[in-house]
């Protein structure tokens, strides 16, 4: 496949960026859409280029890293997949692919494709956890029973990647879809309702404070979630936020 | 130097106990003036910087990743093992440390591995306490599943997703230390030199990936726990980023480097499909529980089949071999990874391969879907003679146990593999090897600790599935933080210590000098060129059958690539900011030299056990033939200027609970 790239270049923080333009050839329907970045890239480095950074780490969908929002989606045309796991056969010969970072506010850019996200991870300092002491010293695993559907629900939730997509996809780049999963992971758990009043609201404090957006069910987060994280937890946090501000 | 594992004394299951009411204490009031840096932030790096934080002490943090929740931990998928026994199916501490030490093809520590079993339980215990929505049945209570070279289920799992919800739970740990101040979380570092001073681990050498600005950090005690070196094959089921600097830099000051020739090559992968292929996707080992392994009995039909005229749903169940349930039956499609691997490789060198190269078994769910589809018919009262439902009711089981790993093959792969039987090939997964450490996990250097899979000790030359996520909690939650304080008792009264000390500006000079050199060298070819030049001699020589003609020569081709590194690498870009190409070239460096210590180490061993495999030394029957009399030790590497001077010191392995026997999966 021969194919017209069309990607975003920023060399710092503080530098303005822009769209440059990279033809680019003998590309294989079963190569990752990073594979083919890897080929422009060495192209690059021989011709005395600076190569083009993006995130990436353990290419299998899973760590979060990638980051890239093509052709106007966040992780690319298809479902279901994070950027590394998007392949070529998506594509046609001859397309024109326009590549740009993740963008949001809470998520500066850093370098070209790269953004800082830490703004997740001041969400989860907050209060994405249970306060247990890694001692080893808690109750036998067993004695905490815990309702199978409500299990699976927790897990369904827990599956988030933390990539930031839900952000990145949103009119408004709200950071309700991530932060609700974290909540409703904790929520639907016995050991996790001993702190669900403080939690909700530590966290979404935080989260307005690093200049997330609103929800405005769109859903369009739901959509781009490379893990199919459902709309009913932002509902579900809501419910939340709701019974936390009553108690007080 | 001589090597002392510092075991204690007493029976097998006294020993940790006895350890622990024995060891010297720091009151809470001076673990306040404790300073720990800890390198890596997966499962053993993550649950160590947690737990002593919590204790205490003041934990630096760091990781390459832009965030401790990225570690490549995440990617383990089956599951982990604890001899709970919820199952009554005769589990018990004993039987976890034996299926262990057998599995390890009886070259790991007996006492390591029995701690291991002993506090295993403890860590579901944590993982369910902190909110890991582990898997569980309909009465409410924990599900497992049994996995490769045990008889009984012990494996604990969420879904495909293991790995990531153990990190998650640790990360949690973590972020509520690093929310109260006690960890200081140092994101995009990575960690380029050790700082010793006056024989001791005191601090490191950090670049800061984004700022490309060198750091000085110092602590009391140093922990590495930067996970495996399987990236010196380029290709491997490691995370891009993966890399074996942390561990090499503190060898090249001092730690000793134990089993490098131990490395994993997991048979459940997505095979290869062509030149651009930056990764290797792993396919857990769980599906074995469901899957048949099989190739063509036939010569014909595997050429029929590469070449497009048939398809494997096309062949009867007598034109099938089944070679795992063949050549063992007992065991069958569960034997050890290491078996099962060089199975599916001794079919495909014979010319059974199933996909294009040649280089592909099938990993067949048909079976596991009709047994599963007729017991739901049975359960819901519906006709299990009715083949679409059967099949219907039994894709959704398989689906709701492996969904994610079937998605990910098709994605990948583009075949749907609940109507096709998925297709695998072995490949690079774990590394046994790794630093030396005693029984304190405390490497050659005082003061310098390595965990999880950065360490050698308690996987022997083979390491069981489920069984690496179980090391590195045990060794963060459980183990290090009583060793550690054992060692740090006597600096209590210490104080920080400068960054300004001599040993500190020096160790900085020589990493700022490497870099400069890298900048400054107009070669002619990325850094991939080489580490991928590295990736196939490693592959091809040092790879899952080794024999000593192949080893010499890849000791000789990896120094000269080493050589031609240093003269032709291009590192564009800048210094002083975010370079990715910087980064890699730091990294291959080090391969570069791990990689030759690698072949060394598996030239000197002339046996085969678990994962190291020497073509003159099998049986008959072509399984590893191992020589307890001649080299039943831990090899432990010194290092002297090059890896090709490096100094061997032997540990001898002895074995009071454990007969040593030819292991047999039959």
């Amino acid at each position: 496949m021969k194919l017209t790239l069309k990607i975003w270049r920023q060399k710092n923080a503080a530098a303005e960026g822009k769209i440059v333009e990279y033809p680019i050839d003998h590309i294989e329907p079963d190569m990752s859409f990073l594979e083919m970045l890897d080929i422009l890239n060495d192209e690059l480095i021989m011709k005395g280029d600076e190569p083009v950074a993006f995130d990436h780490d353990c290419r299998e969908g899973i760590c979060g890293m990638c980051s890239l929002y093509i052709n106007g989606e966040a992780h690319g045309p298809d479902r279901g997949v994070t950027t590394c796991q998007l392949h070529m056969r998506m594509f046609k010969d001859g397309d024109t692919i326009f590549i740009e970072p993740f963008r949001a506010k809470a998520f500066p850019v850093i370098k070209d494709l790269v953004v800082d996200r830490s703004s997740f991870d001041r969400i989860q300092h907050a209060g994405g956890f249970i306060s247990v002491n890694t001692s080893g010293n808690t109750i036998d695993a067993n004695t905490i029973p815990v309702n199978k559907k409500d299990a699976d629900d927790a897990f369904d939730a827990a599956a988030c990647i933390g990539c930031g997509a839900c952000v990145a996809t949103c009119k408004n780049s709200s950071a309700m879809l991530f932060v609700a999963a974290k909540v409703s992971q904790y929520a639907l758990l016995p050991q996790g309702r001993i702190e669900a009043t403080d939690r909700v609201l530590n966290m979404v404090s935080q989260m307005d404070a690093e200049g997330f957006g609103n929800c405005t069910n769109t859903g369009a987060c739901e959509v781009e979630c490379p893990k199919g994280i459902s709309l009913e937890n932002i509902a579900r946090m809501n419910r939340e936020y709701m019974s936390a501000s009553l108690k007080g | 130097m001589a090597l002392d594992s510092k075991i204690p004394e007493g029976s097998i299951s006294d020993k940790w106990t006895n350890y622990k009411d024995h060891i010297n204490l720091v009151n809470p009031a001076n673990k306040r003036n404790l300073d720990v840096i800890i390198v890596g932030t997966g499962l053993a790096g993550g649950s160590a910087a947690a737990t002593l934080a919590e204790l205490g002490y003041n934990v630096k943090a760091f990781c390459f990743q832009d965030s401790p929740r990225r570690a490549h931990s995440i990617a383990a998928q089956g599951g982990i093992n604890a001899a709970k026994n919820y199952q009554g199916d005769g589990d018990s501490t004993f039987r976890l440390f034996y299926d262990t030490v057998k599995g390890g093809d009886y070259r790991a520590r007996e006492a390591n591995v029995h701690r291991l079993a002993e506090v295993s339980g403890n860590i579901i215990d944590q993982c369910v306490a902190q909110g890991v929505p582990l898997a569980r049945e309909y009465g409410g209570l924990l599900d497992n599943r049994s996995f490769g070279g045990t008889l009984v289920s012990r494996t604990f799992y969420a879904k495909g997703q293991t790995g990531q919800q153990l990190l998650l739970g640790a990360y949690s740990a973590m972020n509520r230390q690093i929310g109260r101040g006690k960890i200081k979380m140092h994101n995009r570092h990575e960690m380029l030199d050790l700082v010793i001073v006056n024989g001791k681990a005191r601090g490191i050498i950090a670049r800061n990936l984004v700022t490309g600005e060198i750091e000085r950090h110092s602590a009391h005690a140093v922990v590495i726990a930067s996970g495996g070196y399987g990236n010196v094959f380029f290709l491997s089921t490691n995370a891009m980023g993966s890399n074996a600097t942390a561990a090499w830099k503190i060898h090249k000051k001092g730690a000793f480097f134990a089993n490098p020739c131990y490395t994993q090559i997991h048979p459940t992968c997505i095979p290869v499909s062509g030149d651009h292929q930056s990764k290797l996707t792993l396919m857990s080992e769980s599906l074995r529980n469901d899957g048949r392994i099989w190739v063509p009995a036939k010569l014909e039909d595997a050429k029929a089949i590469r070449e497009g005229k048939k398809k494997p749903t096309d062949l009867s169940e007598a034109e099938r071999d089944y070679y795992l349930e063949r050549r063992y039956p007992a065991f069958g499609n569960l034997v050890p990874r290491d078996i099962a691997s060089r199975a599916a490789k001794e079919r495909c060198d014979a010319g059974f391969g199933v996909n294009k190269t040649g280089e592909a078994v099938y990993l067949d769910f048909a079976a596991a879907i009709q047994r599963y589809g007729v017991d739901q018919a049975r359960i819901k009262h519906l006709d299990e003679k009715d083949t679409a439902l059967v099949i219907k009711l039994g894709t959704e089981v398989v689906a709701n146990k492996y969904g994610n790993l079937f998605q990910m093959y098709e994605k990948i792969v583009d075949e749907n593999p609940y109507s096709t039987p998925m297709m695998i090939y072995p490949a690079v997964h774990y590394t046994m090897g790794g630093t030396w450490v005693d029984y304190n996990l405390q490497t050659t250097i005082p003061g310098c600790f390595s965990i999880g899979e950065s360490n050698f000790s308690d996987h022997g030359a083979n390491r069981l599935g489920a069984s690496a996520l179980m090391q590195g909690l045990a060794d963060g939650y459980f183990v290090l933080p009583y060793t550690i304080g054992d060692y740090l008792s006597p600096d209590i009264k210490m104080g920080a210590i400068s960054t300004d000390l001599p040993e500190f500006v020096a160790a900085e000079k020589a990493v700022k000098d490497q870099i400069e050199r890298f900048m400054n060298n107009k070669g002619t070819h990325s850094v991939d060129y080489f580490h991928k030049k590295l990736g196939k001699i490693m592959w091809d020589k040092v790879g899952m059958a080794r024999n000593a003609k192949g080893l010499n020569e890849a000791i000789v081709e990896i120094a000269a690539l080493r050589e031609e590194f240093y003269k032709e690498v291009k590192v564009p870009g800048d210094a002083n900011g975010f370079n990715q190409e910087l980064e890699k070239a730091t990294r291959v460096a080090d391969f570069l030299e791990l990689g030759e210590l690698f072949a060394k180490d598996a030239l000197h061993r002339n046996e085969s056990c678990g994962g190291h495999f020497r073509e003159e030394y099998q049986t008959e029957e072509g399984e590893a033939q191992r020589d307890d009399e001649n080299f039943a030790y831990v090899a432990a590497w010194e290092y002297t200027g090059k890896p090709s001077e490096a100094v061997l010191h032997k540990e001898p392995l002895v074995f009071d609970n454990v007969k040593l026997v030819q292991r047999s999966y039959k």
